[in-house]
């Protein structure tokens, strides 16, 4: 499996470097910095020469990778990268070149545990804080008796709890975060419009707490099964915390699990059907001459008036030649970003059910040879609180223990868009 | 940690011994961290050793790891002095704390010191027995350390035997590591030689995988359905028993749980002949791969690469999810180019609409080779359904006009494939495509243009003077421009005789006394005989009619499609390419060729009876139609070139598994572009035809004897075209 385990900073110098099988030798980090790191056309993922691959995912100026010499599981390698990029978030705050540098003893530490001669081992977030912690930890300290609860806990059948934990204050807390994704043609018409959804829990529960979880009453979750239920919230797929009992579910779609302590995504799903789209927009681009391009751009939102999308982001590419952008808007600030030929156009508020209007001319030089626009679609991001574009709402979390103990429980909902919310023109 | 960078001064070891030795514990500890520091920026740090060592008894587990991490990485070039540290390692398997019981045994085995691994035995003997599960589980991965090291070790020991008792452990994490520790050695096993019958999944040990896998973790649960994935079963019964204890890790928020579950279901399927179950299974599929597609760009990579290849087997997983493969603006190359490939395997008349109007989007984009492929996909769209050819021939034709130079080149390109698959439908289209004539700098795009000028040169005025304008730039030219220009300028003699007869003579004189290519002469001289003797034979075999081409369903051999859907998610599968192609040597050894070609052999005896039929049934002169369009398609003259140059071991290596030497002509007709499939039996017949009329000078009788018996004899195993199309993708891989 995984034979070695390297970070590199953007100029390709090492800063972590762990063999963990002896196949390799640790000069390969060379052949990485000339192939991946100094070369301007890398154009896959995995990089297989001889055979020696290098699987690398790119994280804030950082290459984090993994070398194998074998027929490798790519998909683990990828998913085994990006957790620890995780953990490393987690542990840390974030992970970039200083954080790296300034936790390196950590960063050993950690990556031998998550990985024993190539094979992931548990990396469980909340686990491994119980005994790779940052300050220093004396063996004397941690009793032994305690290490034997850690490590019986971390093998164990609910790796991801322990079952010592207690609370004056039952509480859980639901998140269900929407992010829509669409992308509209010029016409106006839906290429495609989906919905991912997470929901993230925060269990702050005492002992070993059994969790039942229950959506909308008229919600398919096999497309396929469903016969024709005009209204109902329709997920395409769902996938579960390992925590989830997932025969459970597979028999009698039940969604039942013991919570870890904290913070954690319990669920993720897709939904491609009734979705509403929050926000329209509709853009009016024209090109004169080829010396301006006039934009009116009319952004509508679409959802109750007691509610409203905040942090709205419209980002209105330009032509490369632009020098100067006139823009007039009725609230908010719109800017020309030359860097990154775009308008931003920031609104801190909408109401539901409003409309505005951006009305902006770009004015061009004048170039030699006529290279097409290649007109990239207009971009917005923006929140919505307490709205979800699936439909979806939570209809109940019931907590058991032995104890008897009455939770509180609280819901939140958000609908999103970051990136992938796009309209053509 | 500023001295993590800092330019090296003189004396630095000398500082840090002095420091390792300080009396101060913390001193000590921040030396042992720079020692480390040092060591990840590949500085010898291995002169401190002892110094190092000394600080290995401590009750700081922090320290207590580095120091270990520094002797993993120094064990081996000093292994005298490791000796030294076994005591506290020894000593340290025995700690009231499991932690440091299983830190000792994991660094252990991690030391690779010969000196050392004598001392692991016993620690291990009695860790793979501890009460605690973390330390076992420690354990088990240490066994195929040792293997590694040293084989005979463990097998002397016993410790395979515990191993396998351990499958029985009560607690998952124990059983998933066990599994990996099995696997992994019975893969060395095979690899060396050795063994083959290491861990072999049995009835009772599958019980026992199917219950630990809903229990353990995710990479635990990719080891045990990994495990499963190679277990035989012995009836249907069992075939869907597993099938449906793996289908809940459809669920799993782990990508690769999931491909490794969609493995083990694919493999299962194969022994389940209740069409339902295959049904429900398959559809129970889809939403997971969607879902594949919301994790990272790589993850997602993978996935693609994975669901092309699921695609080929069963095309109607997805029939309905097109859309969700439509490219978004931000998606990194690698996955818009496999989006786009999938959204035209999932493309059919219901949504044909949909993927042109994507499609047209995406010609216009900034990077090049996105922009290529996309036209690409509209071509491929039109041949696949005939339907919407006419769309896609419009789609072309907007694109033609923006007039980018490489969006026109590519269109041209694809004109010519659509021209051969529906041979005079779209003739309107060829004033446009010549109009363009002059932006045509590419040998693909113009050698294109050639052929549809040559196979209506009779609708075309001046045909003449456009095939005149590469006569006269003919040896500047690249060869498959001049192997166009020249079969084109051939056809339109045959049409319009009286108006090219100077140019005929022109291009044959040029073709066989200044060109360097022996393939363009070679064909010239034939062209010139066929002419001077019979025209009349000339045209049955020039104007001769050729099979229509399709758009192959696969894009490796069914026998191989197989093995790597057996292997998905791994390497294999996101190259679509067997393992030994990138593992070991690096490139297919000659020895290996002989078991693939037995892999092989249903598909080449099929491949020989169609063959056969295809001989007897069409006349003589047909065979030797050598201006089959796929050579306008056919590698570049340097790999033509070689391909002649070859010898006949090595035009054997070319063709599959052909024993005759002849057969390295069917080479040059070979090609990987899309469509050229179907083509390829009358291709092969060609070369073969040409091989019994002593090709190569000796005068020739008008109507080539060439007959079906003759066809057999000369060519007694007819390379089957995926596999030639796979040898050629392995050689490619063979330059790494």
């Amino acid at each position: 499996m995984i034979s070695a385990f390297f970070i590199f900073n953007q100029k390709g110098e090492v800063l972590i470097s762990r063999l963990y099988r002896t196949d390799l030798k640790r000069s390969i980090a060379d052949v990485f910095r000339i192939q991946v790191v100094s070369n301007s056309d890398v154009r896959s993922p995995i990089i297989t020469l001889g055979s020696t691959s290098f699987f690398h995912v790119r994280v804030n100026n950082l290459y984090v990778v993994a070398v194998t010499k074998c027929n490798a599981n790519a998909a683990l390698v990828f998913e085994y990268c990006y957790r620890f990029i995780a953990i490393a978030k987690s542990y840390f705050g974030k992970v970039d070149e200083e954080s790296v540098k300034n936790n390196f003893v950590l960063i050993y530490e950690l990556i031998d545990e998550i990985n024993d001669f190539g094979y992931p081992q548990n990396s469980e977030i909340d686990t491994l804080k119980t005994y790779i912690t940052t300050e220093s930890v004396m063996s004397t300290n941690i009793a032994a008796e305690e290490s034997s609860k850690i490590t019986t806990q971390a093998t164990g059948a609910t790796s991801w709890r322990r079952n010592d934990v207690k609370y004056k204050k039952n509480e859980a807390f639901v998140d269900v975060v929407e992010t829509v994704n669409l992308s509209m043609s010029a016409k106006g018409t839906v290429l495609r419009a989906d919905v991912e959804g997470h929901i993230l829990m925060r269990a702050y529960l005492s002992g070993t707490p059994e969790c039942k979880f229950g959506l909308n009453d008229k919600l398919v979750i096999d497309k396929n099964e469903r016969g024709s239920l005009g209204d109902a919230v329709e997920l395409d797929d769902c996938r579960f915390h390992q925590c989830v009992r997932l025969d459970e579910f597979d028999s009698s779609r039940t969604i039942s699990f013991i919570p870890p302590d904290g913070e954690f995504e319990l669920m993720t799903y897709r939904s491609t059907s009734n979705i509403k789209l929050p926000v329209k927009v509709i853009p009016t681009v024209t090109e004169i001459g080829t010396s301006s391009v006039s934009y009116v751009v009319t952004v509508k939102t679409n959802f109750s008036n007691k509610l409203s999308a905040t942090n709205v982001v419209i980002r209105i590419p330009t032509p490369l030649n632009t020098t100067s952008v006139d823009c007039k808007v009725p609230n908010g600030k719109a800017k020309y970003v030359p860097a990154d030929n775009v308008v931003v156009w920031k609104l801190p508020r909408i109401q539901g059910g409003q409309e505005v209007t951006l009305s902006a001319t770009a004015h061009l030089t004048s170039t030699t040879h006529r290279q097409v626009w290649a007109r990239p679609p207009i971009d917005i991001d923006f929140q919505v609180l307490m709205f979800t574009a699936s439909g979806l709402i939570v209809r109940f979390l019931k907590v058991f223990e032995k104890n008897n103990y009455n939770s509180i429980k609280w819901v939140r909902y958000l609908t999103k868009a970051s990136g992938s919310y796009q309209v053509r023109f | 940690m500023a001295t993590m960078r800092a330019p090296p001064r003189k004396g630095e070891n000398f500082e840090l011994s002095a420091d390792l030795n300080s009396e101060y514990r913390d001193k000590r500890k921040d030396a042992i961290k720079r020692v480390i520091a040092n060591m990840t920026v590949q500085k010898d740090v291995s002169g401190l050793f002892p110094d190092v060592l000394k600080n290995m008894q401590t009750d700081d587990l922090e320290q207590k790891k580095l120091v270990y991490l520094y002797l993993m990485n120094y064990a081996k070039t000093q292994p005298e002095l490791v000796i030294l540290a076994v005591n506290t390692f020894v000593k340290d398997t025995d700690d009231p704390n499991p932690l440091v019981r299983a830190l000792a045994i994991r660094t252990m085995g991690c030391l690779r010191a010969e000196k050392i691994i004598d001392y692991l035995c016993d620690p291990l003997q009695k860790c793979l027995r501890d009460e605690n599960p973390y330390v076992r589980k420690t354990a088990a991965l240490c066994v195929a350390k040792l293997y590694d090291l040293k084989p005979e070790l463990v097998i002397e020991n016993g410790f395979l035997e515990t191993l396998q008792e351990m499958i029985a452990d009560s607690n998952p994490m124990v059983v998933a590591n066990t599994v990996a520790a099995l696997t992994d050695i019975h893969e060395a096993a095979i690899a060396n030689g050795s063994a083959t019958d290491i861990f072999i999944v049995s009835n009772t040990v599958l019980n026992k995988l199917l219950i630990a896998l809903n229990e353990c973790s995710e990479w635990g649960r990719v080891a045990i359905l990994n495990a499963l994935a190679r277990y035989e079963t012995q009836d249907e019964r069992e075939s869907e028993h597993i099938c449906e204890r793996v289908v809940p890790q459809f669920q799993h928020a782990n990508a690769s749980v999931v491909l490794a579950a969609v493995k083990v279901i694919m493999i299962h399927l194969r022994g389940v002949r209740s069409e339902n179950l295959i049904k429900q299974m398959i559809r129970k599929m889809a939403p997971p791969l969607v879902t594949l597609l919301s994790n990272p760009p790589e993850v997602q990579w993978v996935a693609l690469r994975d669901i092309n290849l699921l695609l080929q087997k069963r095309p109607d997983i997805l029939s309905s999810e097109m859309r969700v493969f439509f490219c978004k603006y931000n998606d990194p190359l690698y996955v818009k180019v496999e989006k786009l490939d999938i959204m035209v395997r999932l493309a059919s008349e219901n949504n044909v609409d949909a993927l042109l109007s994507e499609l047209k989007e995406y010609a216009s984009e900034v990077d090049v080779d996105f922009v290529r492929r996309s036209i690409k996909a509209i071509g491929q769209a039109a041949i696949k359904i005939d339907e919407a050819a006419e769309r896609c021939v419009n789609v072309l034709l907007e694109l033609i006009n923006t007039r980018v130079s490489y969006v026109v080149q590519e269109a041209v390109v694809v004109m010519k494939d659509i021209f051969r698959k529906y041979p005079s439908t779209y003739e309107g289209v060829i004033p446009t495509l010549c109009a363009n004539l002059d932006e045509l700098d590419e040998p693909e795009a113009k050698a294109s243009l050639i052929w549809i000028i040559g196979e209506y040169a009779n609708k075309i005025d001046n045909a003449d003077e456009l095939l005149g304008i590469f006569v006269d730039t003919f040896t500047e030219e690249s060869y498959p421009v001049q192997l166009q220009t020249l079969t084109a300028v051939v056809k339109l003699y045959l049409r319009k005789p009286d108006s090219s007869q100077g140019l005929v003579q022109r291009v044959l004189n040029t073709a066989t006394k200044d060109c360097d290519s022996p393939d363009v002469r070679d064909r010239a001289y034939i062209y010139w005989r066929l002419l001077s003797t019979d025209p009349g034979a000339a045209k049955s075999v020039v104007q001769a009619h050729r099979p229509a081409i399709t758009l192959p369903r696969t894009t490796v051999a069914p026998a191989l499609l197989e093995e790597l859907i057996g292997e998905i998610s791994t390497l294999a599968s996101v190259y679509h390419k067997p393992a030994e192609t990138f593992v070991g040597r690096g490139r297919i050894g000659a020895d290996a060729l002989p078991r693939k070609g037995t892999d092989l052999e249903d598909d080449q005896s099929t491949a020989r009876k169609a063959f056969q039929t295809v001989a007897a049934g069409q006349q003589a002169e047909n065979l030797l139609n050598f201006d089959d369009p796929t050579d306008t398609q056919q590698p570049s003259g340097l790999a033509a070139t070689q391909v002649l140059a070859a010898t006949p071991a090595a035009a054997n290596l070319l063709s599959g598994n052909s024993s005759n030497p002849l057969d390295d002509l069917v080479s040059i007709f070979g090609n990987t572009g899309m469509g050229s499939t179907p083509s390829q039996p009358p291709g092969g017949g060609l070369s073969a035809g040409f091989g019994g009329l002593s090709f190569g000078g000796a005068p020739v009788s008008p109507v080539p004897p060439a007959t079906p018996s003759v066809l057999q004899a000369s060519s007694p195993a007819p390379p089957q075209p995926p596999a030639r199309q796979q040898t050629a993708e392995e050689d490619l891989l063979g330059l790494f």
